[in-house]
């Protein structure tokens, strides 16, 4: 059996060093494993995306990096998350105050709702530089503007005077990216930057993050359900199902020679310019509870290929190629693919 | 009445020109002032300030001033009168103006106090997690079992007659409780809201959160909540006035007034009526103001679109 390692930059040299994340939430149904064992890197600049369905732990990963989990929450306290030479499960509460928004920032989902109604977008941005640099009002001011103007807002003086409802979303969504990067993170997390927004608009978004990105030397962490966003903006991808990981490899990999069943379901359910086919392509079935994974491999109710082994033992990652990993017995056992793709071509 | 030119939500967002909206030139005062009812009230309570500010000047009389202890004894209002005489030959005009000062600044001091308490009670026990706010909690659900006047009358009953400064004290350290779940309320349901999430996440202080970014979320039910206090307050202060329990002689409060006409209901009927008209119309106006108020806040006086 192959160990199963970290694909990806070093531990040494990685900006952020996940290492056996585990979340918890006590529920009146259980207590649910969101986010159960996960471990990634990410090297310094780098963009690393997190797909998968809804439920199945990305975003509580996410808010995790940034201990943002609240009671009735809990990281398990064996998880490490070392960042920039620190475990940031270990910091004071006063520490991680001073990581969060200066270090590693976070852009969330919902322009509509992450921008507080009552006051002007420049006094939210202008607010993040006051409370970690004690910034001058004014100071601080200036650096809203100058920001509101980094991230594409046209007249970003008079921009920075009005209030979040007299904005589009894509203008929202760009206020919210400069609240994130105005203190310039090494580290920026962002979860669904563009779901709630149109098509045309989420291009645009993309490309400014991709820009930001290249000219601050940050790194992101890229949180989707939406392979097309990843392809467009990620170098590697982390494939969650259940809480864990189920598949990682670099983004053309990926693409090229996805392994694990569940990405290739998700493949096929992209719909592709050339397609010719009438309906789209789903998954059969639903992501289980949290509270109640299935014993062996998580994914096994949903997938072709699953025989009695898969009910039995729980598959780690496997390497299938140099850093491209997968959470599938088929990469020991590649024979049986190829005795279900024979049999459903007959 | 409605507001002219509704705001715009275009996709590309509003046009630079578009002024900001001045929050409080726009909502709630300038929206309360259109309101004739509420209008009216307003010029009544400003008409009341200026009367209890003015008092010692508008006043024909001081508040004691005894003026021919036979011949004016319970003097039916007259013109040299307009309000008559109480059993002491006082004129119950300048003791009602007096008296305005007295009420009005014990009702609206002792609000004050609650609201503050209540406001920063509901928020702690909001925001300091589940066992703090089960605590605080449970303690104002114990208060909120006692009575009101049976918990001021046990209080005031330690002390015996109290001044102003200890009337507003012990009012406005017994009026609390409601606001203080009332922000509660409010605060457990911002607290998980997006943009708290997004502060928390760019590294703000608990503290900070929750007076900048909670704390303006609440401030309309607030001010709605203490504006009927006022009138709550009110008529708190003129039930322990009247009890005894109130200001002490000669100062002279409406409820004192109104105990002075008790058990001459009939032979000096200005001494009951006089008062009592002055505390039914303030908080019948205190609480249309509220009332307008509460209408603003939740956007009911905005046109529908």
């Amino acid at each position: 059996m192959t160990p199963p390692s970290n694909a990806g930059p070093s531990a040494s040299d990685a900006l952020i060093d996940v290492q056996n994340l585990r979340v918890a939430f006590s529920t009146p149904a259980g207590l649910a494993r969101a986010v159960d064992g996960v471990s990634f890197t990410i090297a310094p600049g780098e963009t690393v995306g997190v797909v998968g369905e809804s439920g199945c732990g990305k975003t509580v990963t996410g808010l995790s990096l940034l201990r943002l989990i609240e009671p009735p929450g809990l990281i398990d306290p064996s998880s490490r998350i070392l960042f920039e030479g620190r475990d940031l499960l270990r910091l004071s509460e006063r520490e991680i105050r001073q990581v969060r928004g200066r270090r590693i920032a976070m852009v969330f989902q919902e322009p509509m709702t992450a921008l507080n109604p009552v006051f002007t977008v420049g006094d939210q941005i202008a607010e993040v530089v006051r409370v970690h640099d004690g910034a001058s009002r004014r100071a601080a001011w200036q650096r809203a503007v100058e920001m509101l103007e980094r991230v594409g807002l046209s007249s970003p003086a008079e921009r920075a005077r009005q209030y979040p409802h007299q904005l589009s979303g894509g203008m929202r969504q760009r206020v919210l990216i400069g609240m994130a990067l105005v203190m310039r993170p090494a580290l920026l997390i962002a979860d669904e930057p563009t779901t709630a927004l149109d098509v045309t608009v989420q291009a645009q978004i993309l490309e400014l993050l991709r820009e930001l990105q290249r000219d601050f030397g940050m790194a992101v962490l890229l949180i989707t359900h939406d392979l097309g966003v990843i392809a467009e903006t990620a170098t590697r991808v982390l494939v969650m199902y259940g809480g864990e990981i189920v598949e990682q490899a670099s983004i053309d990999e990926l693409f090229a020679n996805a392994h694990h069943p569940y990405t290739q379901g998700l493949l096929a359910a992209m719909p592709r310019v050339d397609d010719t086919r009438e309906r789209l392509i789903t998954i059969p079935g639903t992501v289980p509870p949290p509270t109640a994974w299935p014993s062996g491999c998580r994914f096994r109710d949903r997938c072709p290929y699953a025989w009695d082994r898969t009910a039995r033992e729980h598959p780690d990652l496997f390497v299938v190629s140099g850093s491209h990993l997968s959470r599938c017995f088929l990469v020991q056992e590649p024979e049986r693919r190829r005795a279900v793709v024979a049999e459903h071509t007959e | 009445m409605h507001r002219s030119t509704p705001l715009s939500y275009d996709v590309a967002g509003a046009p630079l020109d578009a002024p900001a909206p001045d929050v409080w030139r726009a909502t709630p005062f300038r929206a309360l002032w259109r309101d004739g009812a509420a209008r009216a009230a307003l010029c009544l309570l400003a008409a009341l300030m200026l009367v209890a500010v003015f008092a010692p000047w508008l006043a024909p009389h001081g508040p004691g001033a005894q003026l021919d202890i036979i011949g004016l004894k319970n003097v039916a209002p007259s013109a040299a009168f307009p309000f008559g005489t109480d059993y002491a030959s006082r004129d119950v005009l300048s003791r009602m103006m007096y008296g305005t000062r007295v009420s009005l600044s014990i009702a609206i001091l002792a609000m004050l106090l609650s609201t503050f308490i209540g406001t920063a009670y509901g928020l702690v026990a909001a925001l300091g997690g589940r066992f703090t706010d089960a605590v605080l909690m449970r303690g104002v659900d114990t208060f909120l079992a006692i009575p009101r006047i049976l918990l001021l009358l046990g209080v005031v009953a330690m002390w015996g007659e109290l001044s102003v400064n200890a009337l507003i004290v012990v009012i406005g350290l017994t009026g609390w409780f409601a606001a203080a779940r009332l922000v509660r309320t409010l605060v457990l349901a911002l607290r998980d809201r997006d943009f708290v999430t997004a502060a928390r996440g760019l590294g703000a202080r608990p503290s900070f959160i929750a007076v900048r970014h909670i704390l303006p979320h609440v401030a309309s039910p607030i001010l709605v909540a203490a504006t009927f206090g006022v009138g709550a307050a009110l008529v708190i202060e003129a039930g322990l006035s009247f009890l005894g329990f109130g200001i002490p002689e000669p100062q002279a409060s409406w409820g004192s007034i109104l105990r002075d006409g008790n058990g001459v209901t009939v032979s000096a009927w200005w001494l009951s009526v006089v008062p009592g008209a002055a505390l039914v119309i303030t908080v019948l106006a205190v609480n249309v103001i509220a009332d307008r108020l509460r209408d603003i806040a939740s956007g009911r006086h905005l046109p529908r679109s």
